[in-house]
């Protein structure tokens, strides 16, 4: 008979036992028009069931999003200070963490997804709702008995078809976000305990850690070097102004206003006479 | 005549589309029947994307029942095993 056929028995079957449960098909009519408003109500909360996991599931690829950018800093940071060994470590970390974000992504997607089609779905069935509930004014003021049980019957099956599909797109909306609950719950944890670290590698931030031990001496190295080359860009400018016939106390200003050991290479005699 | 694909809503197709309709909708049969997760996989693939080459959405608020249910592409071959039976898949 083929599975569209068959299918679409099953849906008429389910809709004929609702029929054949009210006496009245005036009943039957406001019966209906109460489990769609109710269904209605249920896949809006739906679509903002779904909507909440995405927020969450976004919420969680920035966290990891950032717990990247860490391990990159730390990796460039460790590279700067000659560590290579720890370099290594955070990129192998940052990997583990890329896994964990691709699998997210890829379920953000399929909850846009099902957010999307659940949001139709409702507007489907919005729309069949409210055309039902004309309809069903009309039958029920032109009611002749036998007219008005074809024409129920008609509004009926056409409605309950649509409300078969949008109760199944609700169940298979409903499984999914449970089950991305169920993960992002399990990843929160995760990522509250500091056991990501621990899964992708080593303890939570010994790398840090490390680097913060090597880091004092390395910041300020590295601050001062920086000093160092803007101040040489600068110098050879101030030098041009004290050439061009600058008094004695402005040099001096000048020397001042460098930070002690940023030397601009134009002055290092200078400045190695002040130290 | 009015088709409907679960998840998306419903189609006009043309009647003279029946007959082959009918047929790959027998080559999905036979799959769902063997259990064959590849053919079934096709044909149902076959089947949406022709349903929607011929149709053509009807209005949101037509309340005309369908005279075809064809399972959203992504089903799985046991979610139309149970959309086969009475007591399955369809809530109500």
């Amino acid at each position: 008979m083929g599975v569209m056929k068959r299918v679409t028995m099953v849906f008429r079957a389910k809709a004929n036992k609702a029929l054949d449960r009210m006496e009245d098909p005036r009943e039957t009519l406001d019966y209906s028009y109460q489990t769609q408003l109710e269904l209605l109500q249920k896949v809006r909360r739906g679509v903002a069931d779904v909507a909440t996991s995405r927020k969450r599931v976004e919420l969680q690829i920035n966290q990891l999003q950032q717990q990247m950018d860490k391990y990159n800093r730390q990796a460039k940071d460790s590279l700067a200070a000659g560590r290579e060994d720890l370099a290594r470590e955070a990129l192998t970390r940052k990997a583990g963490v890329q896994t964990q974000l691709d699998d997210l992504r890829t379920q953000y997607e399929s909850l846009q997804a099902e957010e999307e089609k659940l949001s139709q779905a409702s507007q489907r069935l919005q729309a069949k709702v409210d055309a039902f509930r004309t309809r069903k004014e009309t039958i029920k003021a032109t009611y002749t008995a036998a007219e008005a049980q074809t024409r129920i019957n008609e509004a009926f099956s056409g409605i309950s078809e649509e409300m078969g599909d949008v109760g199944l797109a609700i169940q298979r909306a409903e499984d999914k976000t449970a089950q991305m609950r169920a993960r992002a719950g399990a990843l929160d944890e995760l990522m509250a305990s500091g056991a990501l670290d621990d899964m992708v590698g080593g303890p939570h931030d010994d790398i840090q850690a490390e680097l913060d031990r090597m880091g004092a001496g390395h910041g300020v190295d590295h601050e001062l070097e920086q000093m160092k080359a803007e101040l040489a860009q600068n110098a050879p400018r101030q030098i041009a102004n004290s050439a061009a016939g600058s008094t004695d106390g402005d040099s001096a200003q000048s020397a001042t206003a460098v930070p002690p050991g940023a030397v601009p290479a134009g002055d290092a005699t200078q400045a190695g006479d002040q130290e | 005549m009015i088709v409907r694909i679960l998840g998306e809503g419903q189609l006009e197709v043309p009647e003279s589309m029946h007959a082959e309709l009918n047929q790959l909708d027998v080559a999905l049969e036979s799959a769902v029947d063997a259990d064959d997760e590849a053919s079934y996989r096709s044909a149902l693939t076959a089947l949406l994307t022709r349903v929607r080459e011929v149709g053509s959405p009807t209005d949101a608020d037509d309340l005309r029942p369908s005279e075809l249910i064809v399972p959203q592409e992504d089903a799985t071959i046991d979610e139309v095993r149970k959309l086969l039976t009475d007591e399955g898949l369809i809530p109500g």
